[in-house]
C-alpha cells in the first residue's frame, strides 16, 4: 500500500485555488525581465485531489491518537484536543509578532504566566521561552554557561563533562559553542562514576550536562553531591530537562543543584510532536545566570501591563526570528492550568509507578538494564533468552500495532530497549503491551524467522536505508 | 485528574505487582531534604474554565485580520486556504514523533519528501531539508555549513538581511571569534542605498549573505555580488521570501550556494511569532554538510517505494560532537501546511498571489509618495514592502495610526537608529484598496502633509 506522489498525480492546465484580482487599479508590472523567473514547475493538482492525497498519507503513521507508543525520553503522552483549540482562536492564531503591545496584552499575558508557572515548578528564578525546541535550549545553556565563566573570569575553562549515558544533543550542543568534550563513565548502578567525576573535575572544567533522571530512567543516587562537586571545582550544572515528566512535584531541579535547565513543553506539558517538530523549549535559571538569558522576555511594568523586554545588555543574545513558538506556549499554558497544584504529582506519580509496573512484569522475559527502581521509563537490554536482536522485538511490535520503544539508546546499555509509558495509557493498555512483549520473547524462540523478516503487517517492510543513503534521491 | 486514567483500585493493584505500599515508595531515591516540595500552581481548572480563562484573554488581543494592517517585516498576513488547516489537524500527523520507525511512519516520511521537493521546485535549488526552526536559525545554519565548507572564518552580510537574523547568526557563530562584517544603510538623495557589501568580500570570506528582497523590500540584480564571491573562492548564501518567487528569479537561477527563508508565508498562521518553519536548501554536492533532518526514497525486499531519514552520518544521534548541528527535530508538522498549501495554490495560484501583493503595494506606494512630507525611500522595483520616511518619528505615526484604528508599519529605528522616521510598510494579497485609502488619508492626517 504506497501513494501516489503530488508530482505523480500533476496534470498540466489542473484548476487550482485561485485568489482573484486585487480591487486596486490595474498597472503592468514592470520589474526589470532579468529579475523575474522564466517557469514555476511546481505541481498542478487540485484541491480535492490533495486533501484526498495528504488525507492518505496521514493514513501511513501511527501516532499517540491511533496507537500505544512508548517511545522512551519523548514523552508520548496524550496532547488534550483543548489544547489546539485554545491555540486556534483568532485572538492567537491572528496576531503578528510585531504587533503593538497594547494590542495583544493577552499574548504578553500567556507568555508571562508560562514563565512564572515554570519557574516555580522548576524552582529556577527566570525562565525565557524562546528556544524552539530542546536543542536550541540546550545551546541557549550552554552559551550562558560560557558567558557566566567569563564574567567570573574564566575564560580558560573550555571543557565540558557529559555522561556517556547522553543524548547526541548534549556533546553537539556542547561542540557547536567551542568547547572540547570529555566523556564521564557511568557506574554499575547506572549513577555518575564518582571517582571520575573528581579526577576530571579541574580549573578547566566550565560545567556539567546530566540529564536528570538519567536517559537510563534512572535518578542518580548521588545527584546532590554530583552537583556539589562540580560546583567546588568552579563549574557550572546544567540540566538537560527532557525526563521532567518524572518530577513534576516530585523534586524542584533547582533543588538538585542544577543552574540552567531547559525542559521540552512537546514532552511534559503535552504540545504536539507534530511528527518531529515544532517542538517547544523553556530554559530556566539561577539568579547568578538569569543575565544571560536569550531575548526577548515577558514583563509586568508597574502599571500592570505587560511588554516585551529585548534589552538585556548581558543576554546571550536573539536565537530566533520573533519570541519563540507562541502556538505552544498557549497549548502548554492551557494544560498547565488544567493540572493546577494537585495534578503535578498525580502527573509524575501514575507515569512512574506506569513505568516499574512494565519493568516489573517485562523483566520475566527481558533482561532489565538496572535492577532498581526506575523512574518515568524502564530501560531493557534485550532478550533473556537468545533467539532475536532488539531490533526484530522493535519490528515485530509493529505487527502487533505498537509503535516500538525507543532502540539501541542509550548507547552504554548493549540491544538497549527504553520504554516510557507516560500517565496517560490505563492499565488494560500496559497489560495488552505486556502480553504482546512476551508473546514476541515466545516467538523469537519458536520462530526467530518470524521476526526477523517482521514487520508483515505495514505498508512498507524494511527499507534499504544503506541504497538509500549511497545514492540519495532526496526529491522528485 | 482527566488526562490520568488508572482508578484507585488499578493503582493498588500495580502496587501488589511491585511488593509497594505506597506510590510514595516509588520516589525514595530522591533526598529526603528536597522531596515533594510545596509547589503553588493555582487550583486545577476544569476544560469549561479554562477555556473561559484563555478566550478571555484572547479577547485582549486585536488579530490581523479584518481591519487595516500593514506590519511585515519577516511575518506575512496571507490568505490561507481552509484545507490547509484542516490537513495540519490530521491527529496522525500532530501526534507522531520523529519517524524513527520508518515501516510506521511512511506519512511524515512521504509528506516530508514532497515538502523538500516544492521547496527544490520553488527555489530552484537541487536539495532542501526537512526544514529547520525559523527564517533566523535557516539563516545561522547557512552561515555555519559554509564555515565548515570553505574552513574560512569570516562571513560578510548585508544589513538588508532581517535585523533579527542577524542577531541570531551573532548569536550562534558569536562563541567561535567568527569575523562578522556587515555593510550599511546610508539614505542618499532620499533613497535608501546600501554600502560596502561587494567591497568587503575577499578572498578570506567563507560567504556573503544577501536578502531578496531585501529587509526593506528592493528587489536587486544579485549577479555582481555573487560572481565576486564566487571568483574568491566563497560560498552565496541568499535569503528569500518564498511568497516572492511566484514572481522572481530564484536562487538557484542566481547562482546561491545555499538558499535559506522563512517559510511561514506559506500558508502557516502568524501565531505571533511562531511556531514557524525555516527552509533551508543548498547545491547537491554540499548535501553532506547540510543540517538536519534529511528524507530519502527507499525500497523494500519486495521493491515497494518508501521513505527513510537519509545521510544520518551527518547528524547528532550519530556523530555527537562530531555533528554538523545540534538540531534534533524539524518544523514536520508545520513543514506539512507549506507543502498542501503550494499543492493547493500550485504555479498559477503562488503567482496571483505573488502579483497581487506586488499590485497593492505599488498602489499604496504611489499613494502614500503623493502626500509631499512622505518619502518612499525603497528604490524600485520593490516586491510586497517598501519604507516611506515622514518628518516626524515613526513611532509617533504609528500611534496616530493606531487612534484610527490601524496597525501601521515597523518602525525602522528599532534596528537602524539612523532610520528613526521612516516605516516599513507591507501589503498582501489580503489588504484592499479600501484599506490603503484609510492608510493614506490617515498618513496624510498625522504628517500634516498636503498633496
Amino acid at each position: 500500500m504506497t501513494e501516489a506522489l503530488l508530482s505523480e498525480l500533476s496534470t498540466p492546465g489542473r484548476e487550482t485555488i485561485r485568489i482573484g484580482r486585487p480591487n486596486v487599479p490595474a498597472h503592468a508590472i514592470d520589474i526589470p525581465r532579468e529579475l523575474l523567473r522564466d517557469e514555476l514547475p511546481l505541481p498542478e493538482v487540485g484541491e480535492p485531489e490533495v486533501v484526498r492525497h495528504f488525507t492518505r498519507v496521514s493514513r501511513l503513521n501511527v501516532s499517540i491518537d491511533t496507537n500505544f507508543y512508548p517511545l522512551g525520553s519523548c514523552t508520548m503522552k496524550y496532547n488534550p484536543k483543548v489544547n489546539d483549540a485554545m491555540a486556534a482562536l483568532p485572538g492567537m492564531r491572528g496576531i503578528h509578532p510585531l504587533q503593538p503591545e497594547e494590542t495583544v496584552q493577552g499574548a504578553l499575558q500567556i507568555i508571562h504566566a508560562v514563565q512564572e508557572l515554570i519557574a516555580r515548578i522548576t524552582g529556577f528564578d527566570a525562565v525565557s521561552l524562546t528556544p524552539a525546541a530542546g536543542a536550541q535550549g540546550e545551546l541557549a545553556g550552554l552559551l550562558m554557561i560560557r558567558a557566566a565563566q567569563h564574567a567570573r573570569g574564566q575564560e580558560h575553562r573550555r571543557r565540558v563533562l557529559i555522561p556517556d549515558s547522553a543524548h547526541g544533543t548534549n556533546p553537539a550542543t556542547a561542540a557547536m559553542v567551542g568547547y572540547e568534550v570529555v566523556t564521564l563513565p557511568s557506574d554499575p548502578r547506572g549513577n555518575v562514576d564518582l571517582e571520575a567525576l573528581e579526577d576530571l573535575l579541574d580549573e578547566t572544567v566550565a560545567g556539567l550536562m546530566i540529564t536528570v533522571p538519567s536517559t537510563l530512567g534512572l535518578f542518580d543516587e548521588a545527584m546532590l553531591r554530583v552537583s556539589e562537586l562540580v560546583h567546588r571545582a568552579g563549574g557550572l550544572v546544567y540540566g538537560d530537562g527532557a525526563n521532567l515528566n518524572a518530577l513534576l512535584g516530585i523534586a524542584r531541579p533547582r533543588d538538585l543543584g542544577l543552574d540552567v535547565m531547559h525542559s521540552n513543553l512537546h514532552k511534559t506539558f503535552t504540545t504536539p510532536h507534530g511528527g518531529g517538530g515544532p517542538g517547544s523549549s523553556a530554559i530556566a535559571a539561577t539568579a547568578e545566570l538569569a543575565p544571560f538569558l536569550p531575548i526577548p522576555f515577558v514583563v509586568r511594568g508597574s502599571d500592570g501591563g505587560y511588554r516585551l523586554d529585548a534589552d538585556r545588555p548581558a543576554s546571550i543574545g536573539r536565537l530566533g526570528s520573533f519570541q519563540g513558538h507562541f502556538g505552544m506556549l498557549v497549548r502548554a499554558y492551557t494544560y498547565i492550568r488544567m493540572l493546577g497544584t494537585p495534578g503535578l504529582r498525580e502527573v509524575s506519580e501514575a507515569a512512574v509507578l506506569n513505568a516499574n509496573y512494565l519493568r516489573s512484569r517485562l523483566s520475566q522475559s527481558y533482561r532489565v538494564a538496572h535492577d532498581r527502581t526506575c523512574m518515568h521509563e524502564v530501560v531493557l537490554a534485550g532478550l533473556r533468552a537468545n533467539g532475536a536482536r532488539t531490533l526484530d522485538v522493535a519490528k515485530r511490535l509493529l505487527d502487533y500495532g505498537y509503535h516500538p520503544p525507543t532502540i539501541y539508546f542509550p548507547l552504554v546499555v548493549p540491544e538497549a530497549m527504553m520504554i516510557e509509558p507516560t500517565e496517560t495509557e490505563t492499565k488494560a493498555t500496559l497489560d495488552a503491551f505486556v502480553e504482546t512483549m512476551l508473546t514476541i520473547a515466545q516467538e523469537a524462540q519458536r520462530d526467530p524467522e518470524l521476526l526477523r523478516t517482521a514487520p508483515h503487517t505495514t505498508p512498507v517492510g524494511r527499507l534499504d536505508e544503506a541504497t538509500a543513503a549511497r545514492n540519495p534521491v532526496l526529491h522528485w | 485528574m482527566a488526562f490520568v486514567p488508572l482508578t484507585d483500585a488499578e493503582r493498588d493493584s500495580m502496587l501488589e505487582t511491585l511488593g509497594l505500599p505506597s506510590t510514595d515508595t516509588l520516589f525514595e531515591v530522591i533526598p529526603e531534604s528536597v522531596r515533594f516540595p510545596d509547589i503553588d500552581i493555582g487550583p486545577a481548572l476544569t476544560e469549561m474554565e479554562v477555556t473561559a480563562q484563555v478566550e478571555a484573554l484572547a479577547e485582549l488581543n486585536r488579530p490581523a485580520y479584518g481591519a487595516p494592517f500593514f506590519l511585515g517585516a519577516g511575518a506575512y498576513r496571507h490568505f490561507i486556504p481552509a484545507a490547509v488547516g484542516a490537513l495540519m489537524s490530521r491527529s496522525e500527523f500532530s501526534t507522531s514523533y520523529t519517524p524513527y520507525q520508518p515501516e510506521v511512519s511512511q506519512g511524515t516520511l512521504q509528506m516530508s519528501f514532497e515538502f523538500q521537493s516544492l521547496i527544490c521546485d520553488l527555489t530552484g535549488m537541487e536539495v532542501t531539508n526537512a526544514s529547520v526552526y525559523d527564517g533566523a536559525s535557516a539563516v545561522a545554519e547557512a552561515a555555519l555549513m559554509a564555515l565548515r565548507l570553505t574552513g574560512r572564518e569570516r562571513i560578510v552580510v548585508s544589513a538588508g538581511v532581517h535585523p533579527h537574523y542577524r542577531q541570531a547568526l551573532e548569536a550562534y557563530v558569536g562563541p567561535r571569534g567568527i569575523d562578522l562584517v556587515t555593510s550599511e544603510i546610508v539614505v542618499e538623495n532620499g533613497t535608501l542605498r546600501e554600502i560596502g557589501l561587494v567591497e568587503a568580500i575577499d578572498d578570506r570570506t567563507a560567504c556573503c549573505i544577501v536578502s531578496q528582497p531585501t529587509f526593506f523590500g528592493e528587489i536587486r540584480d544579485l549577479a555582481e555580488a555573487f560572481d565576486k564571491l564566487h571568483a574568491a573562492g566563497g560560498l552565496a548564501v541568499e535569503v528569500y521570501n518564498p511568497t516572492s518567487l511566484g514572481l522572481l528569479k530564484p536562487p538557484g537561477a542566481w547562482g546561491a550556494d545555499i538558499a535559506a527563508a522563512e517559510g511561514q508565508p506559506l500558508g502557516i498562521s502568524l501565531s505571533f511569532g511562531g511556531p514557524y518553519v525555516g527552509l533551508l536548501s543548498c547545491r547537491r554536492d554540499l548535501v553532506r554538510q547540510l543540517p538536519g533532518r534529511i528524507v530519502g526514497m527507499a525500497k523494500d525486499a519486495e521493491g515497494r517505494r518508501g521513505f527513510v531519514l537519509t545521510l544520518q552520518a551527518r547528524e547528532q544521534h550519530i556523530r555527537r560532537e562530531k555533528a554538523t548541528s545540534n538540531i534534533c527535530t524539524s518544523q514536520t508538522l508545520i513543514s506539512l501546511g507549506a507543502a498542501s498549501y503550494l499543492a493547493l495554490l500550485g504555479p498559477s495560484g503562488l503567482r496571483e498571489v505573488a502579483e497581487a501583493c506586488w499590485h497593492v503595494a505599488r498602489y499604496a506606494a504611489d499613494q502614500l509618495g503623493a502626500i509631499l512630507s512622505v518619502e518612499v525611500i525603497t528604490p524600485r522595483p520593490f516586491f510586497h514592502e517598501f519604507a516611506i520616511r515622514t518628518p516626524h518619528p515613526a513611532r509617533d505615526v504609528n500611534n496616530r495610526l493606531l487612534e484610527h484604528g490601524i496597525i501601521g508599519g515597523y518602525e525602522l529605528g528599532r534596528a537602524y537608529p539612523e532610520l528613526e522616521n521612516a516605516l516599513l510598510l507591507c501589503c498582501t494579497e489580503v489588504t484592499t484598496r479600501e484599506q490603503v485609502d484609510s492608510l493614506v488619508a490617515a498618513v496624510r492626517e498625522a504628517v500634516g502633509g498636503g498633496g
